[in-house]
Protein backbone atom coordinates (compact mmCIF):
# COMPACT_ATOMS: atom_id res chain seq x y z
CA UNK A 1 0.00 0.00 0.00
CA UNK A 2 0.94 3.71 -0.77
CA UNK A 3 2.76 5.70 2.07
CA UNK A 4 1.31 8.52 3.80
CA UNK A 5 3.69 10.57 1.58
CA UNK A 6 2.68 9.15 -1.28
CA UNK A 7 -0.83 9.50 -0.68
CA UNK A 8 -0.25 13.03 0.00
CA UNK A 9 1.52 13.72 -3.03
CA UNK A 10 -1.03 11.99 -5.40
CA UNK A 11 -3.29 14.38 -3.78
CA UNK A 12 -1.68 17.02 -4.26
CA UNK A 13 -1.32 16.77 -8.18
CA UNK A 14 -5.13 15.84 -8.41
CA UNK A 15 -5.59 19.33 -6.66
CA UNK A 16 -3.80 21.20 -8.71
CA UNK A 17 -4.87 19.47 -11.82
CA UNK A 18 -8.46 19.80 -10.64
CA UNK A 19 -8.17 23.30 -8.73
CA UNK A 20 -5.16 25.03 -11.21
CA UNK A 21 -3.91 25.70 -7.41
CA UNK A 22 -0.04 25.81 -6.92
CA UNK A 23 1.90 23.13 -5.09
CA UNK A 24 2.81 25.04 -2.07
CA UNK A 25 -0.61 25.98 -1.94
CA UNK A 26 -1.97 22.19 -0.97
CA UNK A 27 -0.86 22.24 2.67
CA UNK A 28 -2.05 19.68 4.43
CA UNK A 29 -4.29 22.55 6.38
CA UNK A 30 -5.82 23.86 3.90
CA UNK A 31 -9.08 23.78 3.36
CA UNK A 32 -10.59 22.74 0.14
CA UNK A 33 -13.56 25.30 -0.14
CA UNK A 34 -12.11 28.24 1.68
CA UNK A 35 -8.36 28.01 0.85
CA UNK A 36 -8.15 25.83 -2.07
CA UNK A 37 -11.78 27.60 -3.60
CA UNK A 38 -13.16 24.26 -4.40
CA UNK A 39 -16.90 24.69 -5.83
CA UNK A 40 -19.46 22.16 -5.59
CA UNK A 41 -18.52 20.60 -9.92
CA UNK A 42 -14.89 20.76 -8.39
CA UNK A 43 -15.46 18.13 -5.71
CA UNK A 44 -17.03 15.79 -9.12
CA UNK A 45 -13.14 16.92 -10.63
CA UNK A 46 -11.70 15.81 -8.00
CA UNK A 47 -13.75 12.40 -7.50
CA UNK A 48 -12.78 11.45 -10.60
CA UNK A 49 -8.98 11.91 -9.75
CA UNK A 50 -8.94 10.17 -6.65
CA UNK A 51 -10.52 7.35 -7.88
CA UNK A 52 -8.16 6.59 -11.21
CA UNK A 53 -5.37 7.84 -9.52
CA UNK A 54 -5.94 4.81 -6.51
CA UNK A 55 -8.14 2.74 -7.96
CA UNK A 56 -10.54 2.93 -5.93
CA UNK A 57 -14.56 3.42 -6.49
CA UNK A 58 -15.90 6.64 -3.83
CA UNK A 59 -20.03 6.77 -4.14
CA UNK A 60 -21.90 9.89 -4.27
CA UNK A 61 -21.95 11.36 -0.35
CA UNK A 62 -18.99 9.02 0.88
CA UNK A 63 -16.73 11.82 0.96
CA UNK A 64 -18.92 14.73 1.13
CA UNK A 65 -22.42 13.26 2.78
CA UNK A 66 -24.30 16.46 1.32
CA UNK A 67 -27.58 14.37 2.09
CA UNK A 68 -27.03 14.48 6.05
CA UNK A 69 -27.15 18.67 5.31
CA UNK A 70 -30.82 18.16 3.71
CA UNK A 71 -32.22 16.11 5.83
CA UNK A 72 -34.62 17.82 7.86
CA UNK A 73 -34.37 15.02 10.61
CA UNK A 74 -30.57 16.39 11.39
CA UNK A 75 -31.25 20.17 10.70
CA UNK A 76 -32.89 22.67 12.41
CA UNK A 77 -33.01 26.97 12.33
CA UNK A 78 -30.05 26.22 9.98
CA UNK A 79 -27.86 24.50 12.18
CA UNK A 80 -27.13 20.88 12.25
CA UNK A 81 -28.70 19.03 15.53
CA UNK A 82 -26.66 16.36 17.89
CA UNK A 83 -28.28 13.79 15.69
CA UNK A 84 -26.73 15.43 13.26
CA UNK A 85 -23.32 15.49 14.02
CA UNK A 86 -23.41 11.60 15.49
CA UNK A 87 -24.56 11.12 12.10
CA UNK A 88 -21.92 12.89 10.39
CA UNK A 89 -18.92 11.70 12.95
CA UNK A 90 -20.30 8.21 11.96
CA UNK A 91 -19.94 8.64 8.03
CA UNK A 92 -16.87 11.37 8.13
CA UNK A 93 -14.51 9.11 10.81
CA UNK A 94 -11.63 10.87 8.62
CA UNK A 95 -12.79 14.51 9.93
CA UNK A 96 -12.34 16.87 12.28
CA UNK A 97 -15.80 17.55 13.61
CA UNK A 98 -14.99 19.13 17.24
CA UNK A 99 -14.75 22.86 16.10
CA UNK A 100 -17.37 22.28 13.57
CA UNK A 101 -19.98 20.83 16.46
CA UNK A 102 -19.22 24.25 18.65
CA UNK A 103 -21.11 26.05 16.56
CA UNK A 104 -22.40 23.33 13.61
CA UNK A 105 -24.02 26.51 11.27
CA UNK A 106 -25.08 23.90 8.23
CA UNK A 107 -23.42 27.15 5.85
CA UNK A 108 -19.99 26.43 7.43
CA UNK A 109 -20.07 23.01 7.18
CA UNK A 110 -18.94 23.48 3.29
CA UNK A 111 -15.71 25.13 4.75
CA UNK A 112 -14.57 21.96 6.71
CA UNK A 113 -13.05 19.82 4.72
CA UNK A 114 -9.12 19.60 4.75
CA UNK A 115 -6.44 18.53 2.41
CA UNK A 116 -5.68 15.85 5.56
CA UNK A 117 -9.31 15.19 6.05
CA UNK A 118 -8.53 13.83 2.09
CA UNK A 119 -5.81 12.14 2.68
CA UNK A 120 -7.44 10.00 5.65
CA UNK A 121 -10.02 9.24 3.75
CA UNK A 122 -7.68 7.80 1.07
CA UNK A 123 -5.96 5.94 3.28
CA UNK A 124 -9.10 4.64 4.85
CA UNK A 125 -10.52 3.61 1.41
CA UNK A 126 -7.13 1.64 0.69
CA UNK A 127 -6.91 -0.24 4.19
CA UNK A 128 -10.20 -1.57 3.14
CA UNK A 129 -9.47 -2.60 -0.28
CA UNK A 130 -6.46 -4.76 0.97
CA UNK A 131 -8.59 -6.25 3.21
CA UNK B 1 -23.40 23.98 -24.22
CA UNK B 2 -26.50 23.73 -26.47
CA UNK B 3 -26.60 20.09 -28.12
CA UNK B 4 -30.02 20.74 -29.22
CA UNK B 5 -32.90 22.51 -30.32
CA UNK B 6 -34.82 24.01 -26.83
CA UNK B 7 -38.17 23.81 -26.29
CA UNK B 8 -40.01 25.49 -23.56
CA UNK B 9 -42.87 25.41 -22.32
CA UNK B 10 -44.60 28.77 -21.78
CA UNK B 11 -47.28 29.63 -18.97
CA UNK B 12 -50.80 29.30 -20.00
CA UNK B 13 -50.24 27.61 -23.53
CA UNK B 14 -51.65 24.65 -24.41
CA UNK B 15 -48.54 23.62 -26.91
CA UNK B 16 -45.09 23.41 -26.70
CA UNK B 17 -42.97 24.99 -29.37
CA UNK B 18 -39.57 25.11 -30.43
CA UNK B 19 -38.27 28.54 -29.60
CA UNK B 20 -35.37 28.26 -31.82
CA UNK B 21 -33.63 25.07 -33.56
CA UNK B 22 -30.22 24.25 -33.34
CA UNK B 23 -27.60 26.17 -34.73
CA UNK B 24 -24.65 26.05 -32.44
CA UNK B 25 -22.28 23.20 -34.89
CA UNK B 26 -19.03 23.48 -34.06
CA UNK B 27 -18.17 20.14 -35.55
CA UNK B 28 -18.76 19.21 -39.22
CA UNK B 29 -18.71 15.30 -39.03
CA UNK B 30 -17.58 12.32 -37.15
CA UNK B 31 -14.90 10.12 -38.71
CA UNK B 32 -15.18 8.08 -36.16
CA UNK B 33 -17.48 7.05 -32.98
CA UNK B 34 -16.53 3.78 -30.59
CA UNK B 35 -19.51 4.09 -28.03
CA UNK B 36 -18.22 5.22 -24.83
CA UNK B 37 -14.21 5.14 -25.61
CA UNK B 38 -14.11 7.70 -28.50
CA UNK B 39 -14.71 10.02 -30.90
CA UNK B 40 -12.51 11.61 -33.85
CA UNK B 41 -14.66 14.86 -35.80
CA UNK B 42 -13.62 16.90 -37.57
CA UNK B 43 -13.79 20.70 -37.82
CA UNK B 44 -13.25 22.60 -41.33
CA UNK B 45 -12.80 26.36 -40.26
CA UNK B 46 -13.98 28.30 -43.53
CA UNK B 47 -13.27 32.29 -44.43
CA UNK B 48 -17.25 32.47 -44.63
CA UNK B 49 -17.72 31.99 -40.79
CA UNK B 50 -19.28 34.78 -39.78
CA UNK B 51 -17.15 35.74 -36.55
CA UNK B 52 -14.14 35.70 -38.47
CA UNK B 53 -14.89 38.97 -40.03
CA UNK B 54 -14.30 40.36 -36.09
CA UNK B 55 -11.97 37.85 -35.08
CA UNK B 56 -10.08 39.70 -36.64
CA UNK B 57 -10.37 42.55 -39.08
CA UNK B 58 -7.76 41.71 -41.76
CA UNK B 59 -6.96 38.58 -40.01
CA UNK B 60 -9.28 36.14 -39.63
CA UNK B 61 -8.06 33.27 -36.67
CA UNK B 62 -10.92 31.00 -35.50
CA UNK B 63 -11.56 31.88 -31.73
CA UNK B 64 -10.28 29.26 -29.14
CA UNK B 65 -13.29 29.38 -27.05
CA UNK B 66 -14.94 27.59 -30.24
CA UNK B 67 -12.24 25.31 -30.79
CA UNK B 68 -13.20 24.51 -27.09
CA UNK B 69 -17.52 24.20 -27.71
CA UNK B 70 -16.27 21.94 -30.99
CA UNK B 71 -14.61 19.41 -28.29
CA UNK B 72 -16.94 19.24 -25.96
CA UNK B 73 -19.26 18.80 -28.22
CA UNK B 74 -17.26 16.00 -29.77
CA UNK B 75 -17.31 14.80 -26.11
CA UNK B 76 -20.21 15.44 -25.39
CA UNK B 77 -22.69 13.42 -28.00
CA UNK B 78 -20.01 10.85 -26.79
CA UNK B 79 -20.95 11.02 -23.23
CA UNK B 80 -24.72 11.00 -24.08
CA UNK B 81 -24.66 8.61 -26.66
CA UNK B 82 -23.70 6.21 -23.91
CA UNK B 83 -26.51 6.98 -21.71
CA UNK B 84 -28.54 6.75 -25.00
CA UNK B 85 -29.77 10.30 -24.71
CA UNK B 86 -31.50 9.73 -21.75
CA UNK B 87 -29.32 11.69 -18.87
CA UNK B 88 -29.38 15.83 -19.13
CA UNK B 89 -25.69 16.17 -19.94
CA UNK B 90 -24.18 19.52 -19.29
CA UNK B 91 -20.64 20.73 -19.82
CA UNK B 92 -19.82 21.56 -16.25
CA UNK B 93 -16.07 22.11 -16.19
CA UNK B 94 -13.04 23.24 -18.78
CA UNK B 95 -10.79 21.67 -16.02
CA UNK B 96 -7.60 22.03 -18.80
CA UNK B 97 -7.38 23.63 -22.22
CA UNK B 98 -3.89 24.31 -23.51
CA UNK B 99 -3.23 25.80 -26.95
CA UNK B 100 -0.22 25.49 -28.97
CA UNK B 101 -1.14 27.76 -31.87
CA UNK B 102 -3.71 29.35 -34.03
CA UNK B 103 -6.14 28.19 -36.90
CA UNK B 104 -7.24 29.97 -40.01
CA UNK B 105 -9.64 29.83 -42.63
CA UNK B 106 -8.77 26.77 -44.60
CA UNK B 107 -7.43 24.52 -41.77
CA UNK B 108 -8.51 21.15 -40.75
CA UNK B 109 -8.92 20.26 -36.93
CA UNK B 110 -9.19 16.83 -36.02
CA UNK B 111 -10.86 16.55 -32.61
CA UNK B 112 -10.54 13.36 -30.80
CA UNK B 113 -12.29 13.16 -27.41
CA UNK B 114 -11.43 10.18 -25.26
CA UNK B 115 -13.66 8.94 -22.13
CA UNK B 116 -12.08 8.82 -19.26
CA UNK B 117 -15.13 8.19 -16.56
CA UNK B 118 -18.60 7.76 -17.19
CA UNK B 119 -20.75 7.40 -14.01
CA UNK B 120 -24.12 8.23 -12.74
CA UNK B 121 -23.29 11.91 -11.33
CA UNK B 122 -20.96 13.06 -14.31
CA UNK B 123 -18.11 12.05 -17.25
CA UNK B 124 -14.73 13.42 -17.74
CA UNK B 125 -13.01 13.41 -20.79
CA UNK B 126 -9.65 14.25 -22.43
CA UNK B 127 -9.58 16.04 -25.63
CA UNK B 128 -6.88 16.63 -28.45
CA UNK B 129 -7.30 18.67 -31.44
CA UNK B 130 -4.55 18.25 -34.31
CA UNK B 131 -3.87 20.27 -37.51
CA UNK B 132 -2.55 17.95 -39.83
CA UNK B 133 0.03 16.23 -37.58
CA UNK B 134 0.73 19.00 -35.19
CA UNK B 135 -0.34 19.06 -31.76
CA UNK B 136 -2.95 22.31 -31.74
CA UNK B 137 -5.15 21.97 -28.54
CA UNK B 138 -5.56 19.62 -25.15
CA UNK B 139 -8.50 19.58 -23.22
CA UNK B 140 -10.06 17.92 -19.77
CA UNK B 141 -13.82 18.29 -19.34
CA UNK B 142 -16.05 17.29 -16.55
CA UNK B 143 -19.79 16.22 -18.10
CA UNK B 144 -22.41 16.46 -15.17
CA UNK B 145 -25.61 14.91 -15.27
CA UNK B 146 -28.22 16.78 -14.12
CA UNK B 147 -30.46 15.25 -11.48
CA UNK B 148 -32.13 16.31 -8.14
CA UNK B 149 -34.47 18.71 -9.14
CA UNK B 150 -34.28 19.01 -12.64
CA UNK B 151 -36.63 16.19 -13.28
CA UNK B 152 -38.98 17.73 -14.94
CA UNK B 153 -36.92 20.55 -17.07
CA UNK B 154 -36.38 19.96 -20.64
CA UNK B 155 -33.41 21.19 -21.33
CA UNK B 156 -33.10 18.53 -24.60
CA UNK B 157 -35.04 16.80 -26.78
CA UNK B 158 -33.65 13.80 -27.07
CA UNK B 159 -34.84 13.12 -30.60
CA UNK B 160 -33.38 16.36 -31.53
CA UNK B 161 -29.83 14.42 -30.21
CA UNK B 162 -30.67 11.96 -33.52
CA UNK B 163 -30.79 14.39 -35.62
CA UNK B 164 -27.65 15.85 -34.81
CA UNK B 165 -25.93 12.41 -34.63
CA UNK B 166 -27.54 11.43 -37.99
CA UNK B 167 -26.38 14.78 -39.42
CA UNK B 168 -23.02 14.31 -38.48
CA UNK B 169 -22.50 10.70 -40.26
CA UNK B 170 -22.06 9.19 -36.33
CA UNK B 171 -24.18 5.88 -37.51
CA UNK B 172 -22.48 5.92 -40.57
CA UNK B 173 -18.66 5.57 -38.92
CA UNK B 174 -20.11 4.43 -35.30
CA UNK B 175 -19.71 1.16 -33.73
CA UNK B 176 -20.19 -0.51 -30.11
CA UNK B 177 -17.88 -1.96 -27.91
CA UNK B 178 -18.48 -5.19 -29.83
CA UNK B 179 -17.66 -3.57 -32.72
CA UNK B 180 -21.05 -3.97 -34.24
CA UNK B 181 -22.34 -0.98 -36.70
CA UNK B 182 -23.51 2.08 -34.11
CA UNK B 183 -27.43 2.13 -33.70
CA UNK B 184 -30.02 4.67 -32.86
CA UNK B 185 -32.10 4.00 -29.84
CA UNK B 186 -35.28 2.22 -30.30
CA UNK B 187 -37.29 4.35 -27.94
CA UNK B 188 -36.03 7.54 -29.92
CA UNK B 189 -36.42 5.85 -33.50
CA UNK B 190 -40.35 5.31 -32.65
CA UNK B 191 -40.62 9.16 -31.40
CA UNK B 192 -39.42 9.90 -34.89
Amino acid sequence: MASKDEIFEKIQTALVDALGVDDDEVTPEATLVGDLGAESIDFLDIVFRLEKTFKISIPRGELFPEDVLTNSEYIQDGKVTEAGIAELRKRMPFADLDEFAKNPVVQDFGNLLTVADMCRFVEGKLEEAAE
Amino acid sequence: MKFAGFSRKVAGATREYEVYAMRWYWIDRFIEFESGKQAKAIKAISLAEDHLRDHFPEYPVMPKSLIIEGMAQTGGLLVCEHGSFHEKVVLAKIAKAKFHGEAFPGDTLVYTATVEYIKKDGAMVSAVAHKGDQLHAEMELVFAHLQEGHEDRTLFEPSEFLKMMRMLGAYEVGHNADGLPLMPPADLCEEE
